[in-house]
Protein backbone atom coordinates (compact mmCIF):
# COMPACT_ATOMS: atom_id res chain seq x y z
CA UNK A 1 0.00 0.00 0.00
CA UNK A 2 2.96 2.37 1.25
CA UNK A 3 4.60 1.79 -1.95
CA UNK A 4 1.90 2.03 -4.56
CA UNK A 5 1.23 5.44 -2.48
CA UNK A 6 4.88 6.23 -2.58
CA UNK A 7 5.19 5.93 -6.74
CA UNK A 8 1.23 7.66 -7.14
CA UNK A 9 3.62 10.78 -5.25
CA UNK A 10 6.65 10.49 -7.13
CA UNK A 11 4.28 10.27 -10.43
CA UNK A 12 2.40 13.52 -9.39
CA UNK A 13 5.66 15.08 -8.70
CA UNK A 14 6.94 14.03 -12.23
CA UNK A 15 4.23 15.10 -13.80
CA UNK A 16 4.51 18.66 -11.74
CA UNK A 17 7.38 19.12 -12.98
CA UNK A 18 7.53 18.36 -16.31
CA UNK A 19 6.01 21.24 -17.77
CA UNK A 20 8.70 23.25 -16.32
CA UNK A 21 11.20 20.96 -18.18
CA UNK A 22 9.15 21.08 -21.40
CA UNK A 23 9.19 24.94 -21.15
CA UNK A 24 12.90 24.86 -20.70
CA UNK A 25 13.23 22.70 -23.99
CA UNK A 26 11.17 24.98 -25.61
CA UNK A 27 13.08 28.14 -24.80
CA UNK A 28 16.38 26.82 -25.30
CA UNK A 29 14.51 25.46 -29.15
CA UNK A 30 12.92 28.55 -29.62
CA UNK A 31 16.72 30.41 -28.93
CA UNK A 32 18.61 27.99 -30.93
CA UNK A 33 16.21 29.35 -33.83
CA UNK A 34 16.78 32.62 -33.23
CA UNK A 35 20.38 32.36 -33.08
CA UNK A 36 20.46 30.61 -36.49
CA UNK A 37 18.05 33.28 -37.94
CA UNK A 38 20.50 35.59 -36.51
CA UNK A 39 23.60 33.94 -38.11
CA UNK A 40 22.31 34.04 -41.55
CA UNK A 41 21.15 37.20 -41.21
CA UNK A 42 24.19 38.83 -40.15
CA UNK A 43 25.79 36.88 -42.76
CA UNK A 44 23.59 38.22 -45.74
CA UNK A 45 24.24 41.97 -44.42
CA UNK A 46 28.41 41.44 -44.33
CA UNK A 47 27.85 40.00 -47.62
CA UNK A 48 27.63 43.20 -49.43
CA UNK A 49 25.45 41.80 -52.26
CA UNK A 50 22.81 44.13 -54.50
CA UNK A 51 19.87 44.76 -53.13
CA UNK A 52 18.06 42.53 -55.19
CA UNK A 53 20.02 39.25 -54.26
CA UNK A 54 19.62 40.63 -50.76
CA UNK A 55 15.63 40.53 -50.37
CA UNK A 56 15.78 37.58 -52.44
CA UNK A 57 17.93 36.41 -49.39
CA UNK A 58 15.65 37.74 -46.84
CA UNK A 59 12.73 36.30 -48.40
CA UNK A 60 14.38 32.74 -47.84
CA UNK A 61 15.11 33.25 -44.88
CA UNK A 62 11.51 34.20 -43.70
CA UNK A 63 10.43 31.15 -45.50
CA UNK A 64 12.48 29.07 -43.49
CA UNK A 65 12.28 30.78 -39.93
CA UNK A 66 8.93 32.26 -39.96
CA UNK A 67 5.47 30.88 -39.96
CA UNK A 68 4.14 32.42 -42.63
CA UNK A 69 0.81 30.54 -42.98
CA UNK A 70 0.16 32.24 -39.28
CA UNK A 71 1.10 35.78 -39.97
CA UNK A 72 -0.81 35.87 -42.80
CA UNK A 73 -3.97 34.73 -41.54
CA UNK A 74 -3.66 37.03 -38.51
CA UNK A 75 -3.23 40.13 -41.11
CA UNK A 76 -6.53 39.01 -42.88
CA UNK A 77 -8.43 39.45 -39.47
CA UNK A 78 -12.23 38.29 -39.48
CA UNK A 79 -11.87 38.06 -43.32
CA UNK A 80 -9.39 35.32 -42.74
CA UNK A 81 -12.60 33.18 -42.26
CA UNK A 82 -14.72 34.19 -45.02
CA UNK A 83 -11.51 33.27 -47.41
CA UNK A 84 -11.32 29.57 -49.22
CA UNK A 85 -8.53 27.89 -48.62
CA UNK A 86 -7.23 28.33 -51.83
CA UNK A 87 -7.58 31.68 -51.65
CA UNK A 88 -5.82 31.38 -48.36
CA UNK A 89 -2.69 29.71 -49.46
CA UNK A 90 -2.20 31.75 -52.72
CA UNK A 91 -2.70 35.10 -49.87
CA UNK A 92 -0.02 33.26 -48.20
CA UNK A 93 2.08 33.35 -50.77
CA UNK A 94 1.71 36.89 -51.80
CA UNK A 95 2.05 37.93 -48.53
CA UNK A 96 5.47 36.51 -48.02
CA UNK A 97 6.57 37.86 -51.57
CA UNK A 98 5.16 41.18 -49.89
CA UNK A 99 6.83 41.39 -46.55
CA UNK A 100 10.24 40.30 -48.05
CA UNK A 101 10.49 42.88 -50.28
CA UNK A 102 8.91 45.40 -47.40
CA UNK A 103 11.36 44.12 -44.63
CA UNK A 104 14.06 42.98 -47.25
CA UNK A 105 14.71 46.98 -48.65
CA UNK A 106 15.72 47.81 -45.27
CA UNK A 107 18.87 45.63 -45.23
CA UNK A 108 20.91 48.32 -47.11
CA UNK A 109 20.65 50.46 -43.75
CA UNK A 110 21.97 47.06 -41.90
CA UNK A 111 25.27 47.67 -43.94
CA UNK A 112 28.11 47.16 -41.07
CA UNK A 113 25.90 46.07 -38.36
CA UNK A 114 24.91 43.19 -36.60
CA UNK A 115 21.77 41.48 -34.40
CA UNK A 116 22.71 39.51 -31.31
CA UNK A 117 21.05 37.32 -29.23
CA UNK A 118 20.20 38.74 -25.54
CA UNK A 119 17.85 36.13 -23.80
CA UNK A 120 14.71 34.08 -24.09
CA UNK A 121 12.15 33.39 -21.69
CA UNK A 122 8.77 31.54 -21.78
CA UNK A 123 5.13 33.94 -22.24
CA UNK A 124 1.49 33.14 -22.54
CA UNK A 125 1.84 32.89 -26.16
CA UNK A 126 5.18 30.85 -26.79
CA UNK A 127 8.56 31.79 -26.06
CA UNK A 128 10.09 35.08 -26.33
CA UNK A 129 13.49 36.11 -27.51
CA UNK A 130 14.86 39.39 -27.18
CA UNK A 131 18.30 40.64 -29.22
CA UNK A 132 19.72 44.20 -29.76
CA UNK A 133 20.48 45.40 -33.29
CA UNK A 134 23.72 47.30 -33.14
CA UNK A 135 24.09 49.12 -36.81
CA UNK A 136 26.73 52.12 -37.75
CA UNK A 137 25.18 56.14 -36.61
CA UNK A 138 22.21 54.54 -34.91
CA UNK A 139 21.16 53.96 -31.04
CA UNK A 140 21.16 50.09 -30.66
CA UNK A 141 17.87 48.99 -30.61
CA UNK A 142 15.70 46.04 -29.42
CA UNK A 143 14.51 43.33 -31.86
CA UNK A 144 12.15 40.74 -30.00
CA UNK A 145 10.80 37.44 -31.67
CA UNK A 146 8.02 35.50 -30.87
CA UNK A 147 8.42 31.82 -31.40
CA UNK A 148 6.15 29.04 -31.39
CA UNK A 149 6.15 25.34 -31.85
CA UNK A 150 2.37 25.28 -32.27
CA UNK A 151 2.42 24.05 -36.03
CA UNK A 152 4.52 20.91 -34.41
CA UNK A 153 8.18 22.62 -35.52
CA UNK A 154 9.72 26.29 -33.90
CA UNK A 155 8.80 29.40 -35.77
CA UNK A 156 8.08 32.99 -35.29
CA UNK A 157 5.25 34.24 -35.61
CA UNK A 158 5.98 38.05 -34.70
CA UNK A 159 8.53 40.68 -34.52
CA UNK A 160 9.06 43.50 -31.99
CA UNK A 161 11.16 46.55 -33.05
CA UNK A 162 11.13 49.38 -30.04
CA UNK A 163 7.97 48.17 -28.90
CA UNK A 164 6.11 48.61 -32.36
CA UNK A 165 4.95 45.18 -33.25
CA UNK A 166 5.04 43.31 -36.52
CA UNK A 167 1.43 41.26 -36.75
CA UNK A 168 -0.57 44.67 -35.55
CA UNK A 169 1.15 46.96 -38.17
CA UNK A 170 0.44 44.50 -41.08
CA UNK A 171 -2.82 43.73 -39.67
CA UNK A 172 -3.70 47.33 -39.81
CA UNK A 173 -1.86 47.74 -43.40
CA UNK A 174 -3.75 44.60 -44.94
CA UNK A 175 -7.30 46.36 -42.91
CA UNK A 176 -6.54 49.49 -45.12
CA UNK A 177 -5.85 47.84 -48.39
CA UNK A 178 -9.03 45.39 -48.16
CA UNK A 179 -10.92 48.36 -47.51
CA UNK A 180 -9.91 50.21 -50.19
CA UNK A 181 -10.66 46.80 -52.52
CA UNK A 182 -14.09 46.53 -50.89
CA UNK A 183 -12.65 43.50 -48.76
CA UNK A 184 -12.13 41.57 -52.46
CA UNK A 185 -9.69 39.14 -51.18
CA UNK A 186 -9.15 38.06 -54.89
CA UNK A 187 -8.16 41.73 -56.13
CA UNK A 188 -6.25 42.17 -52.65
CA UNK A 189 -4.29 39.05 -53.93
CA UNK A 190 -3.01 40.72 -57.21
CA UNK A 191 -2.27 43.66 -55.81
CA UNK A 192 -0.19 42.30 -53.28
CA UNK A 193 2.03 40.43 -55.83
CA UNK A 194 2.61 42.87 -58.47
CA UNK A 195 3.65 45.78 -54.96
CA UNK B 1 5.73 82.88 -22.07
CA UNK B 2 7.84 82.07 -19.15
CA UNK B 3 6.50 85.02 -17.35
CA UNK B 4 3.41 82.86 -16.99
CA UNK B 5 3.53 82.14 -13.13
CA UNK B 6 4.31 78.43 -12.50
CA UNK B 7 1.97 77.77 -10.02
CA UNK B 8 -0.80 78.68 -13.31
CA UNK B 9 0.83 76.60 -15.81
CA UNK B 10 1.12 73.40 -13.04
CA UNK B 11 -2.79 74.13 -12.98
CA UNK B 12 -3.72 74.12 -16.34
CA UNK B 13 -1.44 71.14 -17.32
CA UNK B 14 -3.32 69.28 -13.63
CA UNK B 15 -7.01 70.56 -15.46
CA UNK B 16 -5.91 68.67 -18.98
CA UNK B 17 -5.17 65.34 -17.66
CA UNK B 18 -8.26 65.56 -15.43
CA UNK B 19 -9.79 65.83 -18.14
CA UNK B 20 -8.00 62.65 -20.00
CA UNK B 21 -10.44 59.83 -20.81
CA UNK B 22 -9.28 56.24 -19.33
CA UNK B 23 -8.37 53.71 -22.02
CA UNK B 24 -10.78 50.51 -21.93
CA UNK B 25 -8.53 47.62 -20.45
CA UNK B 26 -6.84 45.35 -23.59
CA UNK B 27 -7.34 47.74 -25.76
CA UNK B 28 -4.82 48.82 -27.90
CA UNK B 29 -5.91 52.35 -29.11
CA UNK B 30 -8.16 54.48 -27.48
CA UNK B 31 -9.12 57.16 -30.31
CA UNK B 32 -12.57 58.87 -29.43
CA UNK B 33 -11.46 61.85 -31.42
CA UNK B 34 -10.79 60.29 -34.61
CA UNK B 35 -12.16 62.67 -37.16
CA UNK B 36 -10.62 65.55 -35.91
CA UNK B 37 -7.07 63.69 -35.69
CA UNK B 38 -7.47 62.18 -39.21
CA UNK B 39 -8.16 65.95 -40.24
CA UNK B 40 -5.25 67.33 -38.59
CA UNK B 41 -3.43 64.36 -40.08
CA UNK B 42 -4.38 65.47 -43.60
CA UNK B 43 -2.77 69.01 -42.50
CA UNK B 44 0.52 67.43 -41.01
CA UNK B 45 1.09 65.09 -44.09
CA UNK B 46 0.61 68.54 -46.25
CA UNK B 47 3.11 70.51 -44.26
CA UNK B 48 5.57 67.42 -44.64
CA UNK B 49 5.24 66.75 -48.50
CA UNK B 50 5.46 71.10 -49.20
CA UNK B 51 8.06 71.90 -46.19
CA UNK B 52 9.44 69.49 -44.39
CA UNK B 53 10.05 66.52 -46.39
CA UNK B 54 12.07 68.64 -49.06
CA UNK B 55 14.17 70.25 -46.27
CA UNK B 56 14.75 67.32 -44.47
CA UNK B 57 16.42 66.07 -47.96
CA UNK B 58 18.31 69.21 -48.31
CA UNK B 59 19.54 68.94 -44.93
CA UNK B 60 20.74 65.26 -45.46
CA UNK B 61 22.78 66.31 -48.41
CA UNK B 62 24.42 68.49 -46.37
CA UNK B 63 28.08 67.52 -44.80
CA UNK B 64 27.52 66.14 -41.10
CA UNK B 65 30.49 69.16 -39.97
CA UNK B 66 27.32 71.29 -40.91
CA UNK B 67 24.16 69.21 -39.39
CA UNK B 68 25.48 67.32 -36.44
CA UNK B 69 26.30 70.77 -34.13
CA UNK B 70 23.04 72.03 -34.75
CA UNK B 71 21.30 68.79 -33.19
CA UNK B 72 24.41 68.87 -30.31
CA UNK B 73 23.43 72.35 -29.59
CA UNK B 74 19.37 71.83 -29.43
CA UNK B 75 19.83 68.58 -27.63
CA UNK B 76 22.12 70.58 -25.14
CA UNK B 77 20.01 73.31 -24.66
CA UNK B 78 16.89 71.10 -23.84
CA UNK B 79 19.28 69.26 -20.80
CA UNK B 80 17.93 71.49 -17.80
CA UNK B 81 15.04 70.86 -18.92
CA UNK B 82 15.31 66.95 -19.10
CA UNK B 83 17.07 67.31 -15.82
CA UNK B 84 13.94 68.53 -13.78
CA UNK B 85 12.04 65.52 -14.91
CA UNK B 86 15.05 63.20 -13.89
CA UNK B 87 14.39 64.58 -10.80
CA UNK B 88 10.43 64.56 -10.71
CA UNK B 89 11.12 60.95 -11.84
CA UNK B 90 13.52 60.21 -8.96
CA UNK B 91 16.02 59.83 -10.83
CA UNK B 92 18.95 61.18 -9.33
CA UNK B 93 21.94 59.28 -11.36
CA UNK B 94 20.15 60.69 -14.50
CA UNK B 95 19.96 63.67 -13.03
CA UNK B 96 23.38 63.75 -12.43
CA UNK B 97 24.54 62.96 -15.63
CA UNK B 98 22.61 65.38 -17.69
CA UNK B 99 23.80 68.53 -15.50
CA UNK B 100 27.61 67.03 -15.78
CA UNK B 101 27.11 66.72 -19.89
CA UNK B 102 25.37 69.90 -20.03
CA UNK B 103 28.13 71.66 -18.10
CA UNK B 104 30.56 70.13 -19.96
CA UNK B 105 29.18 70.41 -23.44
CA UNK B 106 28.20 74.14 -22.87
CA UNK B 107 31.62 74.98 -21.66
CA UNK B 108 34.49 72.51 -23.59
CA UNK B 109 31.72 71.70 -26.02
CA UNK B 110 31.75 75.74 -26.91
CA UNK B 111 27.41 76.38 -26.20
CA UNK B 112 27.09 72.61 -27.16
CA UNK B 113 28.03 72.78 -30.48
CA UNK B 114 30.30 69.92 -29.94
CA UNK B 115 29.58 66.90 -27.68
CA UNK B 116 32.70 66.26 -25.72
CA UNK B 117 30.09 64.68 -22.95
CA UNK B 118 29.44 61.88 -25.30
CA UNK B 119 32.69 61.25 -26.46
CA UNK B 120 33.64 60.07 -22.61
CA UNK B 121 30.50 57.88 -22.43
CA UNK B 122 28.12 60.50 -20.80
CA UNK B 123 25.17 60.15 -22.90
CA UNK B 124 21.38 61.42 -22.40
CA UNK B 125 19.18 59.97 -20.10
CA UNK B 126 16.17 61.72 -22.06
CA UNK B 127 12.97 61.78 -20.47
CA UNK B 128 10.20 64.61 -20.49
CA UNK B 129 7.63 65.30 -18.61
CA UNK B 130 4.90 63.23 -20.51
CA UNK B 131 6.98 60.26 -19.11
CA UNK B 132 7.04 62.44 -15.48
CA UNK B 133 3.11 62.51 -15.82
CA UNK B 134 3.14 58.63 -16.78
CA UNK B 135 5.17 58.16 -13.56
CA UNK B 136 3.16 59.71 -11.26
CA UNK B 137 0.15 57.52 -12.08
CA UNK B 138 -1.34 59.66 -14.77
CA UNK B 139 -3.17 57.86 -17.56
CA UNK B 140 -2.60 57.44 -21.29
CA UNK B 141 -5.60 59.61 -22.28
CA UNK B 142 -6.70 59.06 -25.56
CA UNK B 143 -4.83 59.58 -28.84
CA UNK B 144 -4.12 62.71 -30.33
CA UNK B 145 -2.53 63.59 -33.53
CA UNK B 146 -1.30 67.71 -32.53
CA UNK B 147 -0.89 69.72 -35.20
CA UNK B 148 2.93 70.26 -36.33
CA UNK B 149 3.75 67.96 -33.66
CA UNK B 150 2.33 64.82 -34.61
CA UNK B 151 1.20 61.73 -32.99
CA UNK B 152 0.59 62.25 -29.04
CA UNK B 153 -1.63 61.12 -26.41
CA UNK B 154 -3.41 63.69 -24.00
CA UNK B 155 -0.99 63.03 -21.39
CA UNK B 156 1.91 63.45 -23.72
CA UNK B 157 0.35 67.02 -24.66
CA UNK B 158 0.01 68.30 -21.21
CA UNK B 159 3.59 67.39 -21.11
CA UNK B 160 4.44 69.03 -23.83
CA UNK B 161 2.94 72.16 -22.96
CA UNK B 162 4.72 72.26 -19.22
CA UNK B 163 8.23 71.10 -20.87
CA UNK B 164 7.29 74.08 -22.96
CA UNK B 165 6.16 76.69 -20.31
CA UNK B 166 8.65 75.51 -17.34
CA UNK B 167 11.73 75.17 -19.12
CA UNK B 168 14.55 76.07 -16.45
CA UNK B 169 17.03 77.21 -18.96
CA UNK B 170 14.84 80.65 -18.94
CA UNK B 171 15.75 81.33 -15.69
CA UNK B 172 19.67 79.83 -15.37
CA UNK B 173 21.26 83.50 -15.62
CA UNK B 174 25.03 81.59 -15.81
CA UNK B 175 24.25 80.42 -19.34
CA UNK B 176 25.41 81.82 -22.04
CA UNK B 177 22.52 84.16 -23.98
CA UNK B 178 23.06 82.18 -27.35
CA UNK B 179 22.13 78.99 -25.50
CA UNK B 180 19.03 80.50 -24.71
CA UNK B 181 18.29 83.11 -27.35
CA UNK B 182 18.77 80.01 -30.23
CA UNK B 183 17.22 77.52 -28.78
CA UNK B 184 13.95 77.27 -30.25
CA UNK B 185 15.20 78.04 -33.75
CA UNK B 186 17.69 74.86 -33.45
CA UNK B 187 14.58 72.77 -32.02
CA UNK B 188 13.24 73.53 -35.34
CA UNK B 189 16.44 73.03 -37.28
CA UNK B 190 16.97 69.71 -35.73
CA UNK B 191 13.41 68.50 -36.84
CA UNK B 192 14.38 69.24 -40.51
CA UNK B 193 17.49 67.26 -39.83
CA UNK B 194 15.81 64.17 -38.02
CA UNK B 195 13.24 64.28 -40.83
CA UNK B 196 16.52 64.18 -43.04
CA UNK B 197 18.21 60.88 -41.60
CA UNK B 198 14.75 59.21 -41.18
CA UNK B 199 14.05 59.79 -44.65
CA UNK B 200 12.99 56.16 -45.86
CA UNK B 201 11.28 54.92 -42.68
CA UNK B 202 9.08 58.36 -42.24
CA UNK B 203 8.21 57.85 -46.44
CA UNK B 204 7.11 54.52 -45.60
CA UNK B 205 4.35 55.26 -43.00
CA UNK B 206 3.06 58.16 -44.34
CA UNK B 207 2.74 57.99 -48.21
CA UNK B 208 3.21 54.23 -48.72
CA UNK B 209 0.92 52.54 -46.64
CA UNK B 210 -2.77 52.18 -47.04
CA UNK B 211 -3.64 53.90 -44.06
CA UNK B 212 -0.71 56.30 -42.47
CA UNK B 213 -2.45 58.10 -40.20
CA UNK B 214 -3.55 54.30 -38.75
CA UNK B 215 -0.06 53.38 -38.83
CA UNK B 216 1.24 56.60 -37.51
CA UNK B 217 -0.96 56.02 -34.68
CA UNK B 218 -0.26 52.37 -33.91
CA UNK B 219 3.57 53.16 -34.08
CA UNK B 220 3.51 55.59 -31.67
CA UNK B 221 1.43 54.35 -29.37
CA UNK B 222 3.66 51.22 -29.06
CA UNK B 223 7.11 53.00 -29.08
CA UNK B 224 5.88 55.37 -26.80
CA UNK B 225 4.32 52.65 -24.21
CA UNK B 226 8.22 51.01 -24.81
CA UNK B 227 9.98 54.04 -24.33
CA UNK B 228 8.54 54.73 -21.07
CA UNK B 229 9.54 51.36 -19.82
CA UNK B 230 5.74 50.17 -19.12
CA UNK B 231 7.63 46.72 -20.38
CA UNK B 232 4.59 43.95 -20.31
CA UNK B 233 5.26 41.02 -17.41
CA UNK B 234 5.99 37.63 -18.78
CA UNK B 235 2.41 36.78 -17.76
CA UNK B 236 0.35 39.48 -19.71
CA UNK B 237 -1.62 37.69 -21.53
CA UNK B 238 -3.59 40.71 -23.40
CA UNK B 239 0.28 41.94 -24.40
CA UNK B 240 1.13 38.14 -25.33
CA UNK B 241 -1.71 37.69 -27.58
CA UNK B 242 -1.85 34.38 -29.34
CA UNK B 243 -2.58 34.73 -33.29
CA UNK B 244 -2.75 30.72 -32.67
CA UNK B 245 -6.12 30.83 -30.63
CA UNK B 246 -7.51 32.89 -33.30
CA UNK B 247 -6.72 30.75 -36.10
CA UNK B 248 -8.33 27.13 -34.01
CA UNK B 249 -11.58 29.65 -33.80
Amino acid sequence: MTLTRRALLGAGAALALWPAAARAQDVAAARALVDRLVAEVNAVIASGVPEDRMIAQFAQIFQAYADAPTIARYSLGADARAASPDQLARYTQAFSNYVAEKYGRRFREFVGGEIVVEDARAVPNGIEVTTTAIFRNQAPFRADFWVSEATGQPKFFNLIIEGVNMLLSERTEVQALLDQRGGDIDRLIADLSAM
Amino acid sequence: MSSLPHSLVLLLAAGALAGCSVAPPGAEVHDPYEGLNRRVHAVNKAADRVALRPLGRLAAQAPEVVTQPVVNFSDNAGLPGTVVNNLLQGDVEGAARNSLRFVVNTTVGVLGLADPAGAIGLQEVETDFGATLARWGAPEGAYLELPGFGPSTERDAAGRVVDILLDPLDGLGEVPDPVRDLSFPAKVAEQVVERGQLGSTFDEILYESADSYAQARLIYLQNRRFELGQAPAATDEDYYFDPYAETAE
